[in-house]
């Protein structure tokens, strides 16, 4: 028995190095599969933290009249931060709404002459309410305006806001779906190139899979050199994707930075590094094992 | 040993009609160890018959027992042990075109689990007996036809099977490597094996003085000890 095992594993090491050119094509479909596999998993957490980015600047204001003192609004705070959609809730007393619109519009002199024409502070307090999900907006808002604090309340700015927010809403899971459906059809395309190399190279091969048989060769002493085959094959792409990955990650860490600074892919790829190489590996080597072997169980049929 | 039971063997043709009848109820039945040699005229159904003891084709009726094996009906994972004990000289010599003549013949021990010794050491000597002992390393197209069909031999006796099925092995040799093959037959057959042997050699058959089996399109036509070759 293990003189057997160790025939087939030499064999098809042999084969590999005889067949140099079409090992080396396969591998090269290979890494392009796998390279594919490991952006579809780096690209996850990237698009959860760009969205999670977006989905952070939107919000609602629910503004106090004018008479209601920073205690009340403190209560209704609470109030509010115990509704399960929301988020959390931030409190913007009528002074730091005036700090914030000079903040932002100091340069424009008109504005803020008007500003000290009026003397006074035009500004109502209010509570920046954010949800956990864009989709709990509206709720949240009719919550508010049904409360029992309504009496309270000025407005709540969903109804201006809510053009922009459902736009947001619904580029956020349309940019998922897409995803989602991009990343199956290049997977399925990838694994059927992947697979298709395989079943060529394996081709060439046929009649003597025949031949084998005819002479009283066992289907495993048949096949196990082809699945050899299939797996230095899936081995060596892992390895050379993986060393890509690397340098890729590496190298445009600083730039995508530059541009996201939330994002740091080169921290990406090492916390995830292990599941990573478990991808890398259950792609290459699950592909050139499982190739290998549906393209030659036809050949054993004889 | 071996008892072909009223088989019958057509091959669908391509346009769904008519058939090809290739055998048509043959039976007779090899006892112990034998030289047979089956004679007919091109197309009579010679590879056909052996086709069918090596199970590479079914039959549409009858059946092959091998020491009361029937081969059509075991499973497929079955398979192999039987012809292990089977050598097979193909006329088209199905060689390996990949591998090279010392690691053709060597296949079949390797694939029976002979240690590497057993195996350099017969191979080299079935090589030296067939007269390729120069040409190991080459691979089947840098051989000549002759020099092919040696290898093809070669390989079927290796693993010292219970019977050796040799469809025309000597169709592409002169008359002096002919007779060396057909005396290494011979001999094989009265070391206790027994021999197949299909042919359209004249004088290979009336030299031999053994059994032979006569087809005609796909039928038994003459079945006789110390047979002559008359078609
Ligand atoms: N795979 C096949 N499909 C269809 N017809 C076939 C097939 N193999 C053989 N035949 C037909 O069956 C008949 C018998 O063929 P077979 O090869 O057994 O003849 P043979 O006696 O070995 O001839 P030869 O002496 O030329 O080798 C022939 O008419 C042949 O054309
Ligand atoms: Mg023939």
């Amino acid at each position: 028995m293990l003189i057997l095992l160790k025939r087939v594993i030499k064999t098809g090491w042999k084969g590999f190095k005889r067949n140099i050119g079409l090992s080396l094509a396969t591998i090269l479909i290979m890494v392009i599969v796998i390279s594919l596999a490991t952006l579809l998993f780096l690209l996850s957490p990237v698009s959860k933290i760009l969205i999670a980015d977006i989905e952070k600047k939107v919000d609602i204001s629910v503004y106090f009249k004018e008479d209601v003192s920073s205690e009340y609004i403190l209560e209704v705070e609470s109030e509010i931060s115990k509704i399960p959609e929301v988020k959390d809730v931030q409190y913007i007393s009528k002074d730091q709404a005036l700090e914030k619109f000079i903040e932002k519009h100091k340069d424009d002199p008109v504005l803020m002459e008007s500003l000290t024409e009026l003397g006074s502070n035009p500004f109502l307090a209010s509570l920046n309410v954010r949800a956990w999900d864009p989709s709990q907006y509206e709720q949240v808002a009719n919550l508010l305006e049904t409360s029992s604090f309504r009496n309270l309340i000025d407005k709540v700015d969903y109804h201006e806001r809510k053009p922009v927010i459902e736009k947001v809403f619904s580029v956020v899971s349309g940019l998922n779906k897409i995803g989602i459906f991009f990343s199956i059809l290049f997977a399925a395309i990838a694994v059927l190139i992947a697979f298709n190399t395989i079943r060529i190279a394996i081709y060439n091969s046929g009649e003597e899979i025949s031949i084998m048989r005819l002479i009283g060769a066992s289907n495993w002493f048949v096949r196990g050199p082809f699945l050899i085959q299939g797996l230095i094959i899936g081995f060596i792409a892992v390895l050379i994707t993986l060393l890509i990955t690397f340098g890729l990650c590496y190298g445009f860490d600083a730039r995508i930075k530059t541009i996201a600074p939330d994002i740091s892919i080169y921290s990406i790829f090492v916390s995830n590094f292990f599941l990573l190489f478990l991808i890398q590996l259950a792609t290459g080597i699950g592909l050139g094992i499982i190739s290998s072997y549906i393209a030659v169980r036809k050949y054993l049929k004889i | 040993m071996l008892s072909i039971n009223n088989i019958t063997k057509a091959y669908p043709s391509r346009t769904g009609n008519n058939p090809t009848i290739a055998l048509d109820d043959v039976s007779f039945t090899i006892k112990g160890k034998e030289f047979v040699s089956i004679v007919g005229k091109s197309g009579a159904g010679k590879t056909t018959l052996l086709k069918l003891i090596l199970a590479e084709e079914k039959p549409n009726n009858g059946q092959i027992l091998f020491d009361d094996l029937d081969i059509h009906k075991i499973k497929s994972s079955q398979l192999p042990k039987l012809r292990q004990r089977i050598g097979t000289v193909f006329q088209d010599y199905k060689l390996f075109p990949s591998k090279t003549t010392y690691e053709n013949v060597a296949y079949v021990m390797e694939a029976m689990g002979a240690s590497k010794d057993e195996i350099e050491r017969d191979v080299s000597q079935i090589l030296g007996i067939v007269g390729l002992a120069d040409r190991v390393d080459n691979f089947p197209n840098e051989l000549s036809g002759g020099e092919k069909q040696r290898v093809a031999i070669a390989r079927a006796l290796i693993h010292r099977p219970d019977i050796i099925l040799a469809d025309e092995p000597t169709g592409n040799l002169d008359p002096y490597h002919t007779f060396d093959i057909i005396r290494l037959l011979v001999k094989i057959y009265e070391l206790g094996t027994t021999v197949i042997l299909a042919t359209h050699d004249k004088e290979v058959i009336n030299s031999l003085g053994k059994r032979v089996i006569t087809l005609d399109q796909g039928r038994v036509v003459r079945d006789e000890e110390k047979g002559r070759f008359i078609l």
